[in-house]
């Protein structure tokens, strides 16, 4: 009888132990739709997972999963997360958006961040990067240096957020260079170093001598290294390998800021759900250095370009601008709102080819 | 549309390099299955030997050497597969999907610090008068190596599979390993050494993509081609000169689908992604309508007891 009583004492201390630990740690879960080594997108949320285990230290534990497939197993992997006692989830990939909703349905008490979509609920926020002020600045710079005003674009999936880069790059290629035109490949894939190689080089056979990509491998850049004469932009993440050539600037992902901003949130128990989409003026983007292959006049114009960006003065998505089919989008000084650019689906006029549906 | 943009020699130059880490993978993984052994574990043994290949090439300088390392490591990998189905008698569909798994952790352990690395330029010897005779010269003499290489290998499959005593052996053993054991056969070696040459092959694969068609190396890069080649195995009913074709097809409708997109064909972009695979496996599946079957003890563990 005695040693029951003494078991039992001792098997209830531990569980309250053990939900001391619980209590004292916010544990913060992180859903990756590639390999964290993937040189860009994954490796750039994960850089920012390792900045909230810096700077909270012992208070926070992380968790992740990488190579999460954007379909129903993300579901049971954001559950699985859940169950094991994570306090916040951010799921890190268009794709997970109904996922996460649903998960989030199941779970009141658990905080969930989800990037780059738009539906949210009273325990999901979404956030998202002005990527597109970045593909001004690339556009700027890829109008300017193309010998053969042929402009490869790499896509992944026709979505908004992709949609936007391709009619920002295209929009400023083309003030600079009436003649560019653009080439635009749906690799149907975030990640697949492969397929985003072939897509390259069938590009840059096509006669394009300017690559751009929404895709999140370096395997672009290696096969415009291959083929010599071309130049590309590193996605997401710096690529800094293949600089000076061909990768001659960025779009660098900086999700430390917010990520620490939401995990501080949820210890203090002040989180909301949020709606938050910064560029680079708050420093969501990046502009990686853009490298001494682009002739000094062409940099000064893409810096003057980041810099009006940058403090408001201008707005990518500014009339007058009509859609592909001729209709009129925005009237002169006009500028695009929100909503219009978060659901956007349309080509803007002089971009050849359809979206696929 | 502009479909003069698209230049009908590099498209047919660049099929042949997009078939051909299929090409390897499946036609080693043939051999196998041929012996009646069915080793899920393609793509864990290819980017194993992407990651080997690549290593070895970055430290040694010498591509060639990362190519061997490749089949090496490849090779090592499944005989732990072997070990598993022959000698311990796992179930093979477990323990290949267990070496999946197995080789894609391990190989992001061994590239750590391989990130971003270029690995040294594989050469590419051009071969005298015949890469000069036009149109079919730069189709088919401008390639490295490892192209005819895996042209020559599907060749040797054929030949020994056919016309040797040592194919006749191996189609015995995975056709009814009882019969061939009561012959004298000694089944497990052969089945060992089978899937020991799949091993090497599928590594060689993976190098082949982690080397000279990315070439760089990031986790996760065969993404799927392990998988491809598997089905391809049994899309083409076991027959390696089918293996190349669906091979040739797979590779050759990825890049054409690439290549009309870039084109501007006005045809909807879902129906030429999805292209390349309904493509192989219609004309594969129309093509075995002559009744051919799997090995008839393909998947079957085997002890020399019962």
């Amino acid at each position: 009888m005695k040693r029951r009583t003494l078991l039992a004492s001792a098997a209830m201390a531990l569980g309250l132990a053990t939900a001391g630990i619980a209590e004292d740690k916010t544990k913060v879960g992180f859903i990756y739709v590639g390999p964290v080594g993937d040189g860009g997108w994954t490796y750039e949320h994960n850089q920012a997972r390792l900045a909230v285990e810096e700077k909270f230290g012992d208070k926070v534990e992380t968790v992740f999963v990488e190579s999460v497939p954007e379909g129903p197993d993300a579901e049971r992997v954001m559950t699985q997360m859940v169950l094991e006692g994570a306090d916040l989830v951010f799921t890190t990939s268009f794709g997970y958006m109904d996922q996460t909703i649903n998960v989030a349905k199941k779970f009141p008490n658990v905080k969930f961040e989800h990037a780059t979509g738009y539906k949210t609920a009273p325990n999901v926020s979404v956030y998202s990067a002005r990527f597109y002020e970045g593909r001004a600045v690339q556009g700027t710079i890829a109008g300017e240096m193309t010998k053969s005003n042929v402009v490869g674009y790499i896509g992944s999936y026709p979505i908004p957020e992709v949609i936007r880069g391709i009619n920002s790059a295209y929009i400023h290629a083309k003030k600079v260079n009436p003649d560019v035109q653009f080439k635009i490949v749906w690799a149907y894939t975030w990640f697949d170093p492969a397929k985003e190689a072939d897509a390259a080089k069938v590009l840059i056979e096509q006669g394009a001598d300017v690559i751009l990509q929404h895709t999140d491998s370096t395997a672009p850049q290696a096969a415009a290294q291959a083929a010599g004469d071309v130049i590309t932009f590193g996605q997401a993440s710096d690529m800094a390998e293949y600089a000076p050539k061909p990768r001659v600037s960025s779009i660098i992902d900086n999700w430390a800021p917010y990520y620490i901003e939401r995990t501080q949130a949820v210890i203090d128990g002040t989180w909301e759900s949020v709606n938050t989409w910064n560029g680079i003026g708050k420093g969501m983007v990046g502009i990686g250095e853009i490298s001494d292959a682009v002739p000094a006049e062409v940099k000064a114009d893409a810096l003057a370009l980041k810099e009006s960006i940058a403090s408001g003065d201008y707005h990518p998505f500014t009339g007058p601008l009509n859609k592909q089919d001729g209709t009129p989008w925005l009237a002169e000084g006009e500028v695009a709102d929100d909503g219009t650019l978060a659901g956007m689906n349309f080509y803007v006029e002089g971009i050849e080819g359809t979206i696929p549906q | 549309m502009d479909l003069s943009s698209i230049n009908p020699i590099l498209l047919l130059a660049s099929l042949i390099v997009a078939a051909t880490p299929l090409l390897l993978a499946a036609i080693g993984e043939l051999v196998t299955e041929r012996a009646g052994v069915l080793n899920l574990g393609v793509e864990g043994m290819m980017i194993t030997g992407a990651i080997c290949g690549f290593a070895i090439a970055v430290n040694t300088g010498s591509p060639v050497l990362g190519l061997l390392a490749a089949a090496i490591g490849g090779a090592v990998l499944s005989l732990l597969f072997a070990i598993l189905t022959q000698f311990a008698l796992a179930n093979q569909v477990a323990s290949g999907l267990a070496l999946t798994l197995f080789g894609l952790g391990l190989s992001s352990l061994i590239g750590q610090g391989y990130q971003g690395v270029k690995p040294p330029a594989f050469p590419k010897p051009e071969i005298p008068l015949l890469s000069d005779i036009p149109v079919l010269g730069p189709i088919v003499f401008s390639h490295d190596f490892v192209v005819y290489l895996a042209f020559f290998l599907t060749l040797g499959v054929w030949a020994m599979l056919k016309y040797s005593r040592a194919g006749l052996i191996l189609r015995a053993v995975g056709e009814n390993h009882d019969a061939a054991h009561a012959l004298g056969y000694k089944v497990v070696r052969i089945r060992v050494l089978a899937i020991m040459f799949g091993g090497a092959c599928a590594g060689l694969g993976g190098a082949y993509i982690s080397l000279i068609r990315v070439p760089q190396w990031t986790e996760g890069m065969t993404s799927g081609v392990g998988w491809i080649a598997l089905a391809l195995v049994v899309f083409a009913s076991w027959k390696p000169w089918r293996v190349m074709l669906g091979a040739g097809l797979f590779g050759g409708v990825s890049v054409l689908q690439l290549n009309l997109q870039a084109a501007g064909v006005a045809i909807p972009v879902e129906y030429l992604a999805m292209s390349p695979y309904l493509i192989t496996i219609l004309v594969l599946v129309i093509m075995s309508a002559d009744r051919s079957r799997a090995p008839a003890s393909l998947g079957k563990g085997f002890h020399a007891g019962t």
